[in-house]
């Protein structure tokens, strides 16, 4: 009888093994209040949303920095690719890239774009493979980063060393710009000069 | 009737078992690849693609995006140097010196990631903030009540932690714990 009982509580703690590794995996796929559920009733796709700074009463995420003003980009590249600009603030500006489950796969900060503005194009490897290789080698100095997933998030962030700075960084947060690519990019207004403008075929 | 209790038994016991080691997991922040140095702790490769399953787990649950390996590092702190659990009705101490990077921001947020309400509004110092000494060390305190110098309100909350972000720095997946990372000392003062 004892020996049975034992048997069935090995039984189960085997069983519960399986159960556990298999809770972990699913986990991130059923996930209702993950960062990017979080945000996506306030971030339409595709374009760029600031994100309120975190107070003791509300934050869109945990975790947060308060020392930096932010702003994300939903994107979703079943329509084609996407464009990324953003200005650099004057002290520390970062754009980090996620998966549609939250895993971060690409980042890159202000010294390491080397710019005053960051741009970048990203795409999927299917749709990277399409670009046409002299095309790429003419825009030799655009950045071009492959999605693992169709679907995912861009973090765009500034920071404010004091307070004060907070309203700059927001600023240059808030400029930033994510779009879907059109196949001929119609020639940038005149209206903006700290962009150089650069011949592109 | 033997056979279906004993089913049913064995189901419920893995249920329990499987469930239960989920939620501990994944509430202790259990993720391979951990750098621990000193009391902090930080899991590098969480900002990766080589996320394991445990970090992917416990990431979605809690909500937040994680600190990606190009941007920086994210240490987290819940006990001081004594292994005692960081209390907000305390004074603790944070001093010396963090490792090389070109930015860096201290947070107080509660347990949940929140940060914590004081009527001061500050939830954390940056690395331009601080006032330091000569040799470029500094300190941090901790306390529910005003202090001099740099003084983080705890708003007297039981239970915070802290956490110690750098940004652009080379600790990373290849950081080995030891003396080349010097991480700040931490030391609860007094105690009501």
């Amino acid at each position: 009888m004892i020996v049975r009982w034992l048997l069935l509580i090995l039984g189960g703690v085997l069983l519960g093994g399986i159960v556990h590794l298999a809770t972990v995996i699913i986990l991130p796929r059923t996930a209702t209040q993950d960062a990017y559920a979080r945000l996506s009733p306030i971030a339409p796709v595709n374009t760029v949303v600031a994100l309120p700074s975190p107070t003791p009463a509300k934050a869109v995420m945990p975790f947060m920095d308060p020392a930096f003003a932010s702003a994300v980009c939903r994107y979703d590249l079943s329509r084609g690719p996407l464009k990324l600009t953003v200005p650099v603030s004057p002290a520390y500006t970062s754009v980090s890239f996620y998966t549609r489950y939250d895993v971060a796969y690409y980042a890159i900060n202000d010294r390491a774009a080397g710019r005053r503005v960051i741009e970048l194009d990203l795409m999927t490897t299917a749709q990277h493979d399409q670009v046409p290789e002299d095309e790429e080698v003419t825009a030799a100095d655009r950045l071009i980063v492959e999605s693992p997933t169709l679907t995912g998030v861009i973090a765009i962030r500034a920071m404010a060393p004091e307070p004060g700075l907070l309203r700059v960084a927001e600023g240059a947060v808030a400029a930033s710009r994510c779009s879907t690519q059109q196949p001929e990019p119609p020639p940038r207004p005149a209206a903006r000069p700290p962009e150089p403008v650069r011949p592109r075929k | 009737m033997r056979l279906l209790f004993g089913t049913l038994f064995g189901l419920a016991v893995a249920a329990v078992v499987g469930l239960g080691l989920t939620y501990y997991a994944l509430t202790h922040g259990a993720a391979f690849g951990g750098l621990t140095i000193d009391s902090w702790t930080a899991w590098p490769k969480s900002g990766t693609t080589d996320a394991d399953p445990y970090a992917r787990a416990s990431i979605a649950r809690s909500g937040r995006l994680p600190t990606a390996m190009g941007d920086g590092v994210s240490f987290t702190l819940t006990s001081d140097d004594d292994g005692k659990t960081l209390d907000g009705r305390c004074e603790v101490v944070l001093s010396g010196v963090t490792p090389t990077a070109r930015f860096w921001t201290l947070t107080l947020y509660n347990p949940d990631g929140g940060l914590v309400a004081n009527s001061t509004n500050r939830y954390g110092f940056t690395s331009q903030e601080i006032v330091r000494r000569s040799d470029g060390a500094f300190e941090i305190v901790m306390a529910p009540r005003a202090n001099p110098g740099n003084w983080l309100p705890t708003g007297g909350v039981e239970r915070y932690e802290l956490v110690l972000r750098l940004y652009d720095t080379a600790v990373g997946v290849s950081t080995k714990a030891g003396r080349e990372v010097p991480m700040p000392d931490v030391a609860t003062r007094s105690c009501p």
